[in-house]
């Protein structure tokens, strides 16, 4: 029975898990099967825990029961409670306990077959030379895909400057550390032979691994963390995999790759989306050039109260509202969107321009609008909305700043030369509502605040629409 | 036969392969979504960890197991959740229009 078990049962149901994952990702990447997709992915990983737990059989479950309880209540308390503006930021911290729990693993098989035993051999001899290479590989990325994605989550959550920090000679030091953190795996699964020296050097390389994974990701500027965090959950995948290869465990090969594949091929949509590389992001401390290259100073910006831009709108037969990170900070969604109501009723037509990399995360903008029930139709993309700005009377930009600056098409020495931006300039009137008139994530002045029908707002962007929504209330009571 | 390593390098190329096929085209109102759902894939290591602490006794590896298990259903609980909060802002928004 437990032989039936074991050879059939276990092996079929694990398929089972691994066919539904596959059809569980490909539902999400479209909008009609997304929920669907994201179920069958769970149901899928239920699959593969209650059969990996049949599969122990009758051990003791007194640790495992404590981890799934703490792990579930920690995980469902936080993803309940976080806010849909925080989003970014909680992918970013999943993410790395997902990558710490692979390394963890391989470090407790490490400790239970080799440290604790007291075997005076080397990790290779007893586990096998793949099993100890993979072990080791696995705590390299699983620790990097920790320390990286608290850096990225710190970033994001403004804990930690946004902007790269650049250690000097960075390109030499990496290199080193990587080095260094290779040697010490290769002595740790072949080399090292007494259990003690086995478990200080497995410290060794993980905490090298740490290391590596903080100075991947601190010179990398707040604009392009959402690429970081989905090149990390491409390595989270690995990570798993690697994990895999250590327990012989076939449905976390599998799993690992199909997320360590379909992560890196998200990666690359999101860098084309930025028009950029992924070496370029990775490797180029952007940001940091444009920021001391470029003035920062402003001249010819004006600035003007809710109650003068609530004339405008008043007049104005077309309005698109072009949503930010700052809509985001500020939980605006509401009051833009009773805003653009409010303009309907009058007879105007409102749109919404959707920049792919508007606030933190692709699709960000997408969320927060959708939370605050603005129709789905009324959000327009980039390709589309761009010709139509020519004939609108007013944008309406809340908090948005480097994916609306003509920098990236007219200035060609820009650092963001080049990347796809929303053509705002075009339309008659340009109201940005704005805390200040500090620089965005890419760290560069927009001569947008500039131009002659520019009109600044300066403050938080909830109170601003909040009073535009009471200036034109006013308007058309009077009227 | 094949060695179990040459098996598992077999499974993982093939995976790697429908990994880099599935995802062809996609809406940017998916990147986050998305993300976030392979994410919690990613936690499939909880069935790793979950064999890694499977005795009473108070050892290194077993609390190195235990944080493992932790760490991985806090990706997958949490993960997972996330993801379907963020897909039924799009679902309610389908409902009503």
């Amino acid at each position: 029975m437990t032989q039936f078990l074991d050879s059939v049962v276990v092996p079929v149901l694990y398929l089972l898990s691994a066919v539904l994952f596959i059809l569980g990702i490909k539902g999400l990447t479209r909008v009609r099967t997304a929920q669907r997709g994201n179920a069958l992915a769970a149901l899928a990983m239920l699959i593969a825990i209650v059969t990996t737990l049949l599969d122990l059989g009758l051990v003791d479950f007194r640790w495992i029961i404590a981890g799934l309880i703490i792990g579930g209540l920690i995980g469902g308390i936080a993803a309940l409670r976080v806010e849909m503006t925080a989003m970014p930021e909680m992918v970013a911290l999943f993410n790395g306990f997902g990558g710490g729990a692979s390394a963890l693993v391989a470090s407790s098989i490490i400790w239970l077959e080799v440290v604790e035993p007291g075997h005076v051999a080397t990790p290779a001899s007893i586990m096998g030379g793949d099993s100890a290479l993979t072990a080791f590989l696995s705590i390299f990325i699983g620790a990097v895909t920790l320390s990286g994605s608290l850096i990225a989550f710190l970033k994001l959550k403004g804990m930690m400057t946004g902007s790269p920090i650049l250690i000097p000679g960075r390109h030499v030091v990496n290199g080193l550390l990587l080095a260094g953190t290779a040697a010490a795996g290769l002595y740790l699964a072949f080399g090292a032979g007494v259990p003690e020296t086995v478990g200080m050097v497995c410290l060794v390389v993980a905490g090298l691994s740490l290391v590596v994974g903080v100075l991947m990701v601190i010179p990398i500027g707040g604009a392009d963390m959402p690429v970081v965090i989905s090149f990390l959950n491409s390595l989270s995948g690995l990570a798993a995999s690697m994990t895999g290869f250590v327990l012989g465990n076939n449905l976390l090969i599998i799993s690992g790759a199909l997320v360590g594949a379909s992560g890196l091929i998200l990666t690359q949509i999101m860098c084309v989306a930025m028009n950029r590389t992924l070496g370029n992001v990775l490797f180029s401390g952007f940001g940091q050039e444009g920021a001391d290259a470029g003035s920062r100073e402003y001249a010819n910006v004006r600035s003007y109260s809710p109650e003068e831009a609530a004339m405008v709108l008043e007049g104005a037969e077309s309005v698109i509202i072009v949503p930010g990170y700052g809509l985001a900070v500020a939980q605006a969604q509401h009051t833009a969107r009773e805003l653009a109501d409010l303009l309907e009723k009058r007879g105007t037509k409102v749109s919404y321009a959707i920049h792919p990399v508007a606030g933190r995360m692709p699709g960000h903008m997408n969320v927060l609008l959708a939370e605050a029930d603005v129709p789905y139709e009324k959000l327009v993309e980039m390709d589309t909305i761009n010709p139509e700005f020519k004939t609108t009377d007013a944008v309406l930009i809340v908090g948005a700043n480097d994916v609306v600056n003509p920098a990236a098409e007219k200035d060609p020495a820009s650092p963001i030369a080049g990347m796809p931006v929303l053509e705002v300039w075009n339309a008659q009137t340009v109201m940005v509502i704005k805390r200040s008139l500090s620089p965005g994530f890419a760290g560069i002045k927009n001569e947008l605040f500039e131009y002659d029908n520019t009109m600044m707002i300066f403050g938080d962007a909830k109170k601003v629409l909040q009073g535009l929504v009471s200036e034109v209330k006013e308007l058309t009571a009077a009227a | 036969m094949m060695g179990a390593l040459l098996v598992g390098i077999y499974v993982f190329v093939l995976a790697s392969f429908v990994g880099f096929e599935i995802i062809t085209k996609i809406p940017p109102t998916l990147h986050t979504p998305l993300m976030s759902g392979a994410n919690a894939i990613s936690g499939i290591t909880l069935v790793g960890a979950l064999a890694a602490a499977t005795t009473g006794n108070v050892t290194a590896s077993n609390i190195l197991g235990l944080f493992a298990i932790i760490f991985a259903t806090i990706n997958v609980v949490g993960g997972f959740l996330v993801t379907n909060r963020m897909l039924a802002m799009f679902g309610k928004k389908k409902a009503k229009s």
